[in-house]
């Protein structure tokens, strides 16, 4: 058994009960950060601090949110946008909070894909954060159904309808799914308890596993600079802290990262209070209705290019083409087969690889907000080509990419 | 020896007990997701078709899906539509007017109301005689046909009954057994 003396204080007697001064070091003053990064990393803690947002949001719209068909819309758009004292601070934040987490998501993506964060040793860093864009998109969409719109129940029945895989029928998996032939009372309760339970758990672990996944390759840098992190932290803490390539996490990379989050916040807080309309759907406004569609169906700005993926061929293709959307960006770090880990800037091939990419997803999200008209439709189809087409064409133009 | 063989056989028995808890909590937890009883058993919708117009379109309700039923007028009956089964690959003439049903001396279309590309309500246009489902622009014609992928297959035909000139939807009649087998409908 441990020997224990008579604390000198309260943080000794913390210390030597739970090892605090070593767990402060491990977690923040000793975890060490490249210097040379810019904005762009700050994205994680930006994320982090949305995180929160949401979390603290949504534990006020659960006090008085009722999952049940005939009071979740009234619970919402009466008791809490009306009744509750600020309750509609709590919805307009959990609303932008839930579209502008999936911007910095997709910025936090292509900063990786850029600098080539996902390589040598950093592949588990990227198939976490891989993971965790699933959950935030499951977390998305059964959020989405909890006002019990139109929008949510068309939504609810359109993309539920997606696991009877076309051809194979599998209507008997969609009505498991539901719990009923359409969604309805069963749906919503379970939907609900995914969204304020499981997936916000799984969400925790994945974060905790992205986390751990970057302590032993560390965060990359902007030139994809190999670190010998060891030398450069003692360099560091023998006083040489300007000839040493690393700072602390905490508090000196943690106070750039706050400038950023600071900024960050001027944004977010103006969408709360001016600018909230845009994550909520006017069509939402109107209670579930299972006998008429909107005339118009379309998901949020951040699901459009994996729709327009999915629209503009047959059942059975477009479901494939989907299918293949989803979980091609996991297999990135084995696609690439350049062992270059550098800017896209610095790599060929790979910078053309790069922006395309970037404008082809920008074409295909804004073709899947317009309806299914021409030259619209022939547009999202040659942009769903390219999508598919720019991944085959990946492992062959990095295979011959030169050592930089 | 003697000992690690125990050890072996305490090892392999627990993770046999654990196995078997957990297959057997997967199929509690499978089963507790499954469709109550009580929505299963939501019944049969019984319509008098006497009661519908000609080329226009009543929306009906059957286990919370709507059913459309569009009564066909003479001209209805005589256009030859172009469509396309993707389901059979049978050409125009073999399916055209066979998905309607005859009760007394009029045909009727009567048919689940939900896209079968992803469960949309298409919108039906009584000029034009033609369904249209606004999510991803999928057509049907006025036998529920489709005329513009990406459906898949015509708009389904609920299991239905014919009795005098009341249909029974939710029972299966001998015509709706015969219009599956020859795969009018799935």
């Amino acid at each position: 058994m441990a020997h224990f003396t008579k604390a000198t204080s309260i943080k000794d007697w913390l210390n030597q009960r739970l090892a605090i001064e070593k767990v402060e070091k491990v977690m923040a003053s000793e975890y060490w950060i490249p210097k040379n990064i810019n904005f762009l990393w700050a994205m994680g803690m930006v994320l982090v601090i949305t995180f929160t947002f949401l979390l603290v949001s949504g534990i006020f719209l659960l006090m008085y949110y009722q999952p049940n068909v005939d009071l979740a819309f009234d619970s919402v758009n009466y008791t809490i946008m009306r009744e509750v004292d600020f309750g509609w601070l709590w919805r307009n934040v959990h609303g932008v909070a839930a579209s502008v987490v999936f911007l910095i998501i997709y910025i936090h993506m292509f900063t990786a894909i850029y600098y080539g964060s996902y390589k040598k040793g950093r592949e588990m860093i990227w198939i976490s954060g891989m993971l965790l864009f699933v959950a935030f998109s499951a977390e998305a969409f059964s959020g989405y159904m909890l006002p019990w719109g139109q929008m949510s129940y068309w939504a609810g029945m359109v993309i539920t309808n997606l696991f009877s895989g076309g051809s194979l029928h599998a209507d008997g998996l969609v009505e498991w799914i539901r719990g009923d032939y359409v969604p309805a009372q069963a749906f919503l309760s379970r939907f609900f308890m995914l969204h304020v339970l499981l997936i916000p758990v799984a969400i925790l672990g994945l974060i905790g596993l992205h986390f751990g996944a970057l302590r032993i390759p560390h965060v990359n840098n902007q030139d994809g600079e190999e670190i010998d992190f060891d030398k450069e932290s003692k360099k560091y803490l023998a006083g040489d802290k300007a000839g040493s390539k690393v700072i602390r996490f905490a508090n000196d990379f943690m106070s750039k990262d706050m400038l950023v989050v600071a900024i960050y916040l001027v944004f977010f807080f103006y969408l709360v209070f001016y600018h909230y309309g845009f994550a909520m759907d006017p069509v939402n406004f109107d209670p579930a209705n299972g006998l008429k569609t909107p005339t118009h169906i379309y998901p949020e700005w951040y699901f459009l290019w994996s729709y327009e993926i999915l629209r503009p061929f047959s059942t059975n293709i477009g479901l494939m083409a989907f299918a293949f959307a989803q979980v091609i960006f996991m297999m990135l770090p084995f696609l690439d087969r350049s062992p270059n880990t550098v800017p896209a800037s610095r790599r060929g091939l790979f910078k053309y690889w790069f922006w395309a990419m970037l404008i082809d997803m920008i074409i295909l999200t804004a073709m899947g907000k317009v309806p299914p008209i021409e030259p619209f439709g022939t547009i999202g189809f040659y942009a769903a080509l390219t999508f598919i087409g720019l991944w085959i064409a990946l492992p062959i133009i990095t295979m011959f990419e030169k050592k930089a | 020896m003697k000992d690690n063989s125990r050890r072996g056989f305490m090892g392999k028995a627990f993770g046999a007990v654990a196995g078997v808890g957990a297959i057997a909590s997967l199929f509690a937890m499978k089963k507790t997701w499954d469709p109550l009883p009580s929505v299963k058993a939501a019944g049969f919708t019984t319509l008098d078709m006497s009661a519908y117009k000609e080329n226009e379109l009543v929306v009906e309700k059957w286990r919370g899906k709507p059913i459309f039923v569009l009564k066909q007028s003479k001209e209805m009956l005589d256009t030859e539509d172009k469509n396309m089964s993707q389901l059979t690959g049978k050409t125009t003439e073999a399916m055209d007017k066979k998905r309607l049903i005859r009760i007394g001396d009029a045909e009727y279309m009567v048919t689940i109301g939900l896209c079968t590309h992803l469960g949309c309500i298409p919108g039906y246009n009584q000029d034009k005689k033609s369904f249209l489902c606004a999510c991803h622009g999928g057509m049907y014609d006025d036998t529920g046909m489709v005329t513009k992928s990406p459906p898949p297959r015509g708009l389904d035909i609920p299991p239905f009954k014919i009795k005098g000139n009341i249909l029974v939807l939710g029972e299966e009649g001998p015509e709706y057994k015969k219009m599956k087998e020859t795969g009018i409908t799935l």
